[in-house]
């Protein structure tokens, strides 16, 4: 299974371009908010920025404590699977998430990463990588 | 399409309420620039003059905000505390964005807060937070304490004035996110004579996409271009200081005041120099990923055991050229040490900078002293241009006050009218010639970016007056058309006429994309028409004589030409808004 990292956000210039691809290409919607990763600056652009994205726990605790089947367990690698009919939108995976990684729009839909990786070439500086997850460690991970 | 009208949110800092108002003529005045001036005219009162709490303050995006890379701009439209007539000033950062996802094509505001204050919007909320306890606070300090008070991070627009808009200078900026600013003109000031510290913008919605194949495939070739290509390196890479050694060379670079326009220091404040030496990093505005502000720092030994403290400065040709070669301040940290001073306080730098040259010579010519300027004042002396800037935001003394008035009404009491560098405003840094003192002299917003003057001066050294303004009224008309949509202007070279009409027909704007030419026209003359209402008056507009003696490439201003191409110029605007124009681009606005 593959994962998306966002393996090099020191790179970051805060143009949200992948936050745009994942709601243009994933969710068919124009935001910033509504998307699997979104950016967020770490106390003002002074202070750089950094990513709220999944970071495939394994097991999720997300997927733990939805009570409707909505978000499951992706077979191996971490990360979710989520199934929007069968959402009751409790918020609930949005709480359990220990990096704020779901987020829940005005509706209480979740919207989280599936780790397709559509982001990816989007990013200008190569912020982000999509990688397999038996890979305990990435070329980039760390690296500016 | 999102929507084909206007959503405009007007909020009365009177009563802390604000009202929702949908405003037709979409397809005629598009956004942007074009919108502020409709706005201006529906909200506006051109005889009263600019701190009348009526007079509204209107920030204004354009039918491509976040649909597609470097549609990141957002157009503040005011009547300034300059010279009293409508104005424009355009600012990055994520002000466009926040609008867009707060839902609104603009944001209109009107009367004057009974204490300090800061508006924040978002989809769905609307408040006026009394915020006195922040008077007087830095423009950095505003920006730390606000971020703890309203949510958002990264998703939303801070935009707020220091010292300078709160003391009703007419050099004040608005700060827009740290590094990016509605710089000149002064509309600061409007928000200070409002009451108003600062305004948050939380842009927490998010918009249904059109159902076809087209708008993802125009998005990753705009993008493509954008990134892929070296089509926008020279913004990403030195950025604009990479002009610094070509207006040099071409002697078209100010020094000391511009007493001369080369100077072999300039080797020290180049944008190499400033990248290999000062530059920490490179930022965007939230929608563009070209990246071109460059964020370089400052490093200051407070105590003895080496104790140091940082900050971080963005910097750009302007600001460098203005507190840098125009004050001959040739250390890369110097000149970043007088823009953290300028930011701190709230002021346009260009403007800031410009006035302390024209300061500095006075005081060298005796006209000033310490008496006034409190520091001595020489060129090349940053430590007192520091202080300087301090005392100019804070108008410290009657001196400093009339200075954040303006150079020229400085100099209308103390003399030195003379060498006095103002072109409308505090000039850009361009001298490149004749064609540019006329076009920043008399443009719109007495920029450097109202036409492309600046550049013209240094491709051609002919004298013809009417082919010169048919370049200047046809390129003012296009650059209208861009900054209603509102593009950053860096983009031009990707945004032709060809890829706008791409980009707005896969969004279902296609009447926007129909007759651009005459939409550009149109709202050029709605521009003028609006100006001209507020009392602007080319003839009043005097060149000072310093632009006699420069220098160019080209050699010495000509001032028969320079006359000759003012008068043709002026002419020529005051065409744009004769009736049978007006007529003729359908423009009939009764303006209150």
């Amino acid at each position: 299974m593959k994962i998306l990292t966002a393996a090099r956000m020191e790179r970051c210039i805060g143009c949200h371009s992948c936050s745009f691809a994942c709601a243009r290409l994933v969710h068919k919607l124009l935001s910033w908010n509504t998307a699997g990763i979104r950016i967020a600056s770490s106390g003002g652009l002074s202070t750089g920025f950094e990513a709220r994205v999944c970071l495939a726990c394994d097991p999720a605790p997300c997927a733990a404590v939805c009570p409707s089947g909505a978000m499951v367990a992706r077979k191996k690698g971490g990360g979710v699977r989520f199934k929007r009919d069968l959402c009751i939108r409790c918020g609930k995976c949005a709480e359990a998430c220990p990096v704020d990684a779901i987020y829940l729009d005005l509706k209480s839909r979740p919207y989280v990463c599936i780790h397709c990786g559509r982001c990816v070439k989007f990013c200008p500086h190569e912020c982000l990588e999509l990688r397999d997850s038996e890979d305990k460690n990435p070329a980039g991970e760390g690296k500016p | 399409m999102i929507r084909d009208y206007f959503k405009i949110l007007v909020v009365d800092l009177e009563t802390g309420t604000g009202k929702v108002e949908n405003i037709e003529g979409r397809d005629i005045y598009i956004g942007g620039s074009g919108l502020g001036a409709h706005l201006f005219n529906l909200y506006g009162y051109p005889e009263r003059p600019w701190d009348n709490p009526e007079q509204p303050l209107i920030f204004s995006i354009g039918p491509l905000t976040g649909l597609f890379p470097l549609m990141s701009k957002t157009v503040c439209s005011f009547k300034s505390p300059y010279h009293d007539q409508f104005a424009e000033s355009h600012a990055g950062g994520r002000s466009a964005l926040a609008l867009k996802f707060a839902d609104y094509d603009a944001l209109v505001i009107t009367g004057k807060a009974r204490r300090l204050s800061c508006l924040s919007i978002g989809m769905r909320h609307l408040e006026v937070r009394d915020i006195q306890f922040l008077a007087g606070k830095d423009v950095f300090t505003t920006g730390k304490i606000l971020r703890k008070m309203y949510p958002g991070s990264g998703h939303r627009s801070i935009l707020r004035i220091g010292s300078a808009g709160e003391n009703l200078s007419a050099m004040a900026c608005i700060n827009a996110d740290t590094y990016r600013h509605f710089g000149r003109l002064g509309s600061g000031s409007v928000m200070g004579s409002k009451n108003l510290k600062a305004i948050v913008i939380q842009g927490d919605g998010s918009f249904a996409l059109p159902e076809n194949k087209s708008y993802p495939e125009v998005y990753r070739k705009v993008y493509e271009k954008m990134t892929a290509t070296d089509m926008m390196s020279k913004y990403h890479n030195l950025g604009t200081a990479a002009n610094l050694s070509t207006l040099n060379e071409l002697k078209s670079l100010p020094w000391r005041n511009l007493q001369a326009t080369a100077d072999e220091k300039i080797d020290n404040i180049t944008g190499e120099k400033f990248a290999d030496e000062a530059l920490l990093r490179n930022g965007a505005c939230a929608g563009c990923p070209v990246g071109c502000i460059h964020i370089g720092f400052v490093r200051e030994k407070f105590m003895e055991q080496n104790q140091y403290l940082y900050r971080q400065v963005a910097y750009d040709y302007e600001p460098i050229f203005s507190t840098g070669s125009m004050l001959g301040v040739t250390d890369p940290f110097a000149v970043l040490g007088i823009m953290d001073e300028i930011e701190k306080v709230g002021l346009d730098v260009m403007s800031g900078g410009v006035a302390l040259a024209w300061a500095t010579e006075a005081f060298e010519k005796g006209l000033i002293s310490e008496k006034e300027t409190i520091v001595p004042l020489a060129f090349g002396n940053s430590d007192s241009y520091k202080k300087a800037v301090m005392y100019l935001g804070e108008a410290r003394n009657e001196f400093y006050k009339l200075l954040g008035s303006g150079s020229l009404v400085a100099a209308s009491k103390y003399g030195g009218e003379d060498f006095a560098c103002v072109l409308g405003q505090e000039m850009a840094g361009y001298a490149t010639g004749e064609t540019f003192y006329v076009a920043e002299s008399l443009g719109f917003r007495h920029s450097h970016l109202d036409s492309s003057a600046y550049s013209w001066d240094q491709k051609h050294d002919t004298k013809d007056e009417n082919e010169i303004c048919d370049v200047l009224i046809a390129e003012e008309s296009a650059r209208s058309y861009v900054t209603s949509m509102v593009a950053c202007l860096f983009g031009r070279g990707v945004y032709t006429l060809e890829q706008l009409t791409e980009c707005l027909e896969s969004v279902g704007y296609d009447k926007i994309a129909e007759n651009m030419q005459e939409s550009g026209d149109r709202i050029q003359a709605l521009r003028w028409k609006t100006r001209f209402d507020t009392g602007y008056n080319p003839d009043k507009i005097k060149i000072p004589k310093r632009y006699l003696n420069v220098t160019t490439w080209k050699g010495k201003t000509d001032p028969v030409f320079l006359d000759r191409l003012k008068e043709k110029y002026a002419s020529r605007i005051k065409e744009l808004v004769s009736a049978e124009s007006l007529k003729n681009l359908k423009i009939d606005i009764k303006s209150k």
